[in-house]
């Protein structure tokens, strides 16, 4: 159980959403002045690092067969409460403490709601949305939480080895993640719970359970992410992530994971990240307008998935098979 | 028929709530006022209980809406023609709905997923397109659709029950209604027994998208002024009404009456917020604990009729 499940995938599914990338990358060096800088390739890092906290564990849930939409709500949630510990001079520790805890209330919730309730997930953490965000514009009443102190915008300004402090988190998150999916034998169930849940319940482990945990680790990772926004706009306001689910989804998806067939690919989650993050950095130096961005985002999505089954197809075909219909 | 007891009931019971606690429910102008707001809620919810009813889910009406209303409020002004107008913003609306239709029965996208990208890519060309203008001040003739009384009743509320009763006898005395829910309840048994299947459900989705279309025009109507976000508080309420109203998210069970009730029931729990002077921002919160409170309605019901089996 120690080994990735079908790690051969990871090598075959990356580079489909790689050359995605390249081509981007190329594309934008070639028509806008600017794009291929030093500077700005940190920026893109920097931009991506919080939606990349969002994908990873998206890529977990999304691999479980389910979806939380309610992940961004949370984020600026837990983002209001940060800056409200802060406000208040609890200290750092203890305001990223209560982020956390917020979030991994919210994520416990969400799996409760679909593991243990039995809820569609899109639904259910859509519901959970609309409480999240609800309860961040009542705690403030819609207005910024301002007035956080120096230590935090501090802290995300400080580069370690030259590479800027939010980089830094999401190389670790990312280091966590791929480790604990590949090589511990929660990573071994929760590949199963998608493809094969019968299997893993019938040779006795607590399938929910670890299911369950999927849905909390997602809620957790929004309260960290509430650390980078937060430091990033030295302020929490209620609805400053509204949206960034759908990067986060989107991002899974171009990545190559696949809601239907439980296998997940955190290697292509961190190249999605990367594709969105490059797409809304290059048309901001072609200087075409944040809300096209958005749109562009869709459909890239419906690009990705397009390539995706035009592969399996030819996949298929060499393999001398024909895809069920 | 036994669940719509039980929804009336509830539509009672809130009603009767508010008559003790506040002066103004139980007046006529309010009640009025509830059902037109309902009825709104009520387009909006109807397409998509079409695609619920299919096993399906249309996520971007909302964003449809906002689309459509800015679209429709763009042509009206440049051609003063309300004509015009009313035919771009359904047009927009069923033309997304073609798009829909197209991801879930061409490329095969799961519908809530085909949808999400849908309502994102809307937000954000409705954004581009407007560049943060507002567009108001139409003529009166078409802002008697939103605002207007007829006989002392609120236009809208035609509106609405006309397609209450043009959408009830489609469902429910149609071939077509009859395949809707052949879908919902078992696709596969639907396709062998004749149903084209890609067909219906494109046409459900294009159905979706131009009611959504067609709410834009009596929201444009009412609130005389269109700009980019006003359709993103409508999805999570048009998606409780759905729920609400009984009509199930695995497909197959539902009405459109069911769907009233629940947009009635929505629009009075906010309507006594209002009167009770709660704090709007309290309004997500509890729209997001009523769907998930009726969506666990849902699965428990279908989980006591498999037990039964």
């Amino acid at each position: 159980m120690n080994s990735p499940p079908e790690g051969g995938h990871y090598v075959r599914a990356v580079p489909g959403a790689a050359y995605l990338l390249a081509i981007l990358i190329v594309v934008f060096a070639i028509f806008g002045s600017g794009f291929a800088t030093v500077a700005n390739v940190l920026n893109i890092g920097v931009q991506s690092s919080v939606l990349l906290l969002l994908a990873l564990p998206m890529t977990l849930i999304i691999m479980s067969e389910g979806l939380d939409l309610s992940m961004s709500a949370v984020l600026s949630l837990a983002g209001v409460v940060l800056a409200w510990m802060l406000m208040n001079e609890h200290g750092l520790p203890a305001a990223l403490a209560a982020a956390v805890g917020v979030g991994l209330a919210f994520g416990v919730a969400n799996g409760i709601l679909v593991v243990a309730l039995g809820l569609p997930p899109f639904v259910a953490t859509l519901g959970t949305l609309g409480v999240a965000q609800g309860l961040a514009l009542v705690l403030t009443g819609g207005q910024s939480v301002v007035g956080i102190g120096d230590v935090l915008p501090a802290v995300y300004d400080s580069r370690p080895l030259g590479l800027p402090f939010s980089i830094w988190i999401a190389l670790a998150a990312f280091l966590v993640f791929r480790f604990t999916l590949s090589k511990t034998r929660f990573g071994a169930y929760v590949s199963a719970i998608g493809g094969n849940r019968e299997a893993l319940v019938l040779a006795g482990v607590r399938a929910n359970l670890h299911h369950l945990a999927v849905y909390a680790l997602g809620g957790a990772m929004a309260g960290l992410a509430a650390l980078l926004l937060t430091g990033r706009m030295s302020a929490g306001h209620p609805t400053a992530a509204i949206g960034m689910e759908f990067d986060a989804v989107a991002a899974v998806i171009v990545g190559g994971t696949s809601f239907e067939r439980g296998k997940g690919r955190l290697g292509g989650t961190l190249i999605g990240v990367l594709t969105i993050g490059v797409v809304k950095n290059g048309l901001n130096v072609l200087a075409i307008s944040s809300s096209l961005q958005v749109a562009s985002i869709g459909v890239l999505v419906i690009v990705a998935l397009v390539i995706d089954s035009m592969l399996q197809a030819v996949g298929a075909r060499r393999r001398g098979r024909t895809l069920p219909a | 028929m036994k669940t719509i007891a039980y929804r009336l009931v509830a539509v009672a019971l809130i009603g009767v709530a508010l008559t003790l606690t506040t002066d103004v429910f139980l007046t006529p102008a309010n009640l009025l006022n509830v059902l037109r707001q309902a009825s709104l809620t009520f387009l909006i919810a109807s397409g998509l209980t079409l695609t619920i009813l299919t096993a399906g889910l249309d996520l971007s009406v909302g964003a449809n809406v906002g689309l459509s209303a800015c679209l429709a409020a763009t042509v009206m002004k440049s051609t003063d023609s309300i004509a015009l107008g009313v035919a771009a913003g359904l047009g927009v609306g069923a033309l997304v709905g073609v798009v829909n239709g197209l991801m879930i029965t061409l490329l095969k996208l799961p519908p809530f997923i085909a949808t999400y990208g849908m309502l994102w890519t809307l937000n954000g060309v409705t954004y581009w397109f407007m560049g943060g203008d507002t567009i108001h001040g139409f003529s009166p003739g078409f802002r008697q659709l939103g605002s207007g009384y007829w006989l002392g009743v609120p236009v809208p509320i035609y509106v609405m029950a006309a397609f209450l009763v043009a959408g009830g006898i489609f469902t429910r005395y149609t071939t077509f209604g009859h395949e809707v829910y052949a879908i919902g309840a078992n696709r596969e048994a639907a396709r062998l027994s004749g149903v084209p299947v890609r067909a219906r459900l494109n046409l459900v989705y294009v159905l979706s998208g131009a009611m959504a279309g067609l709410a834009a025009i009596v929201y444009l109507a009412r609130l005389n002024s269109a700009e980019a976000d006003i359709g993103e508080p409508l999805t999570l309420p048009a998606i409780a009404a759905v729920l609400i109203g009984g009509t199930s998210l695995f497909g197959g069970a539902g009405s459109l009456s069911g769907t009233l009730a629940g947009a009635l029931t929505l629009t009075l729990v906010v309507n006594g917020m209002n009167l009770l002077a709660v704090d709007a921002n309290w309004q997500p919160l509890v729209t997001g604990v009523i769907v998930i409170l009726a969506v666990w309605m849902d699965v428990m019901t279908r989980q006591r009729a498999e037990a039964r089996v």
